[in-house]
């Protein structure tokens, strides 16, 4: 089976987002008032073949450990959705 | 004749200036291509800087894992003497070889200038012709230097004494003023700094000669163990 896959790579919580801090005080320059706690991550996108959800799963996050996130400043969170066809 | 290998990976761009700088202390120095499975004869490796596989995904994410880095770690391991500077920290880093990671800088600008560093310890490979406290100006040229770790991770640099060059002023955010730090074996050292751009009067300081030259008798150490 073919699996739709999106990681999104975040800095984890406590480490300094200085981009995320930039945006966030720029925003009440720009009329936008009231937002509050903006973090900034990257999000990849690619399709994998696997047996079955759970194995598309545990190769993804083998992936994500091994060398899309860095695990120590960075989580992911993992998307994953069968294709049809 | 001691012989210093440097790494070279697609996007490195400080070899010559490493190799130059080293050749100008009496050392041999040749190229370690990054599709190489061996260091050959080098009585130590430089992982110099530069922008390695472009920085894409993280500064290097991607380096890590060419063939030579394998040998590298396996040198490391032998007690061999490795030095990553700038990009060759952040390749070390995620190689493993050093904990923590170097985030974008506090303040997200590229910083290119000459800051003073205070060496913190004598005892690695990198700092061993050096004095305790001695400053030392040296170019730093990075987007990428502000070191992070666990809390715990950086008590336990502290109290094995492995930080082994702070920023006088920190430019860029670095936990404790870090600039360099070593592993346990305390043979190889990562340090966001050039001193190989500190290396010649031309240049307007010489102060990174010091931690060459103890890169040198380091490798000659090294080159004498191994008989």
């Amino acid at each position: 089976m073919r699996f739709s896959v999106v990681v999104e790579v975040q800095l984890r919580e406590g480490v300094a987002d200085p981009q995320g801090a930039t945006i966030e005080r720029a925003l009440p320059h720009l009329g936008f008032d009231g937002v509050d706690g903006v973090r900034v991550g990257k999000c990849i996108r690619f399709t994998i073949d696997a047996g079955d959800e759970a194995a598309a799963r545990r190769e993804v996050d083998e992936l994500c450990h091994r060398f899309l996130a860095n695990p120590v400043i960075e989580d992911t969170d993992v998307r994953i959705e069968a294709l049809v066809g | 004749m001691t012989t210093i290998g440097v790494v070279l990976f697609p996007g490195s761009n400080c070899e010559l200036d490493v190799m130059e700088a080293m050749r100008s202390l009496g050392a041999d120095a040749k190229v370690l291509w990054h599709g190489d499975r061996s260091v050959g004869d080098a009585d130590a490796v430089v992982v110099p800087g530069g922008f390695a596989h472009g920085d894409y995904l993280r500064p290097g994410a991607i380096a890590r894992f060419s063939p030579i880095m394998a040998a590298v770690d396996k040198f490391a391991g032998d007690g061999g003497p490795v030095v990553g500077i700038c990009n060759g920290f952040q390749v070390l880093t995620e190689a493993g070889l050093l904990p923590g990671a170097l985030q974008k800088n506090r303040g997200l600008k590229f910083l290119c200038t000459t800051v003073e560093l205070r060496v913190a310890t004598t005892n690695s490979v990198l700092t061993n012709e050096a004095e305790v406290g001695q400053i030392l100006r040296v170019p730093i040229n990075h987007f990428e230097g502000n070191y992070t770790c666990s809390p715990e991770t950086l008590s336990r640099l502290r109290d094995e004494d492995r930080v082994v060059l702070r920023y006088v002023d920190n430019p860029n955010g670095a936990m404790d003023d870090v600039a360099g730090i070593c592993n346990e074996g305390r043979n190889v050292v990562g340090l966001m700094p050039h001193p190989e751009r500190a290396s010649n009067p031309l240049l307007g300081s010489t102060d990174g000669l010091v931690l060459l030259r103890s890169l040198l008798v380091s490798a000659g150490a090294a080159l004498s163990r191994r008989g």
